[in-house]
């Protein structure tokens, strides 16, 4: 390769290099904040502070779902890998809401352990099957919602 | 080892007769792939267990995702090959990537927005994959804005591709920002080194609309390049030769 070809080269290597090495100094100075969710985990550590407006994740413990006297009172437990958390609400659930599927929801916390929504999403896992294959895999003992709780 | 062919690719005059003749061919078989794919996908292939029907909208929006990286990597390649080999042929190709790369980027955030409001309920938030997917499609247009903004067309060449290659760190972003961060976006169904969390009924009519998607991209590309080309050599004289016949 001719030098000055070279040297060029080296330019735009030592470009991308550059920008890189910013981006990831960025990303570690973005830090959490780039999180769109506290996990049940990062509530029970404190992270978030009960008062302020935030949002929460994580997937729906099945039979905890429980409709209050009001027809849109529920309320629900959330958890992650270690840790769970109450949540509050009291207006429309999304059509995809259900036992063991992720939420994100938007509210204020109360103390650690109770959580006051004000709007709810349901966030969806990235397996996609026919229905008859989920019936087959539930038939051999492996219920599909609830074993992708462990990945949270 | 014989670079003859790199150097080949660099004559404007042979990609552009090349381009030429091969062009009906693959726009032929992007029609093939398309059509089949979309049969396949909307028709034959079952509907997802919990989204029900909705969930086709993956055969249009996880191709046009994919292919809006692809493009953007391609156009940032052939941008660093113009400022290394000083290279007509590959700054052409890098300009043309920008208008094709912005349209797959729009339609990836089109369709995942009409997705998410069934499916979230929301049509938009800023998690770091959505923001980050909506920041390409920036990099995108202000590629073509910096381009078009210089008046001298070597300069022009120059700045847009430094900006295409710096733009490149957003790619990794895009596609690990699901797993970096906590997000409303889903983690890859696809791109992983396990086994894909798609069924292989649905597996196969996505794959053939990522092949016939990344088709589609060099049927547009193919035209793109070849009226930037007439356009940047017009005071050559095989262009004038083609434009009189």
């Amino acid at each position: 390769m001719k030098p000055q070809r070279k040297k060029r080269l080296i330019a735009v290597l030592a470009t991308v290099m550059g920008v890189s090495i910013a981006a990831v100094l960025l990303m570690y100075a973005v830090g959490e904040n780039a999180n769109y969710f506290y996990s049940p985990s990062d509530i029970y550590a404190g992270k978030a502070q009960p008062g302020k407006t935030i949002k929460v994740g994580g997937l729906v413990v099945p039979g905890t779902v429980k409709r209050g006297e009001n027809l849109l009172d529920v309320e629900f437990v959330i958890k992650d890998k270690s840790h769970q958390l109450t949540v509050l609400f009291s207006d429309v659930l999304p059509d995809l809401f259900k036992e063991g599927q992720g939420i994100v929801a938007t509210g204020k916390l109360i103390d650690n352990e109770r959580f006051v929504a004000t709007s709810v999403l349901a966030k969806h896992d990235e397996n996609y099957m026919p229905p008859e294959v989920k019936r087959a895999l539930e038939q051999s003992g492996h219920p599909v919602k609830t074993d992708t709780a462990t990945e949270y | 080892m014989n670079w003859s062919w790199f150097f080949k690719l660099g004559s404007p005059k042979w990609f552009y007769q090349m381009a030429g003749r091969w062009q009906p061919w693959i726009w032929a078989l992007t029609f093939i792939g398309l059509a089949t794919g979309c049969v396949w996908g909307l028709a034959i292939a079952p509907a997802d267990y919990y989204q029900g029907d909705l969930q086709r909208i993956m055969y249009i929006h996880v191709p046009a995702a994919y292919l809006s990286m692809f493009v953007y990597v391609v156009m940032a390649v052939a941008g660093a090959i113009g400022i290394i080999w000083r290279m007509k042929m590959a700054y052409y190709v890098s300009m043309s990537c920008s208008p094709i790369g912005a349209a797959f980027t729009f339609l990836a955030l089109v369709t995942g927005s009409l997705w998410g409001k069934p499916t979230w309920g929301t049509y938009w938030v800023f998690d770091a994959r959505l923001t980050s997917e909506l920041i390409l499609l920036f990099l995108y247009l202000g590629h073509m804005a910096l381009f078009n903004a210089i008046e001298d067309r070597k300069n022009a060449d120059r700045a847009a591709a430094v900006l295409a290659i710096v733009g490149i760190v957003n790619i990794p972003i895009i596609h690990f920002s699901v797993e970096w961060w906590n997000s409303l976006h889903q983690p890859a169904s696809l791109s992983k080194l396990e086994k894909p969390s798609i069924d292989q009924s649905m597996l196969w009519p996505l794959l053939i609309m990522i092949v016939s998607f990344k088709l589609l991209f060099v049927s547009l590309l193919f035209p793109y390049v070849r009226n930037h080309t007439l356009w940047r050599e017009k005071d050559s004289q095989w262009v004038q030769q083609e434009v009189e016949q």
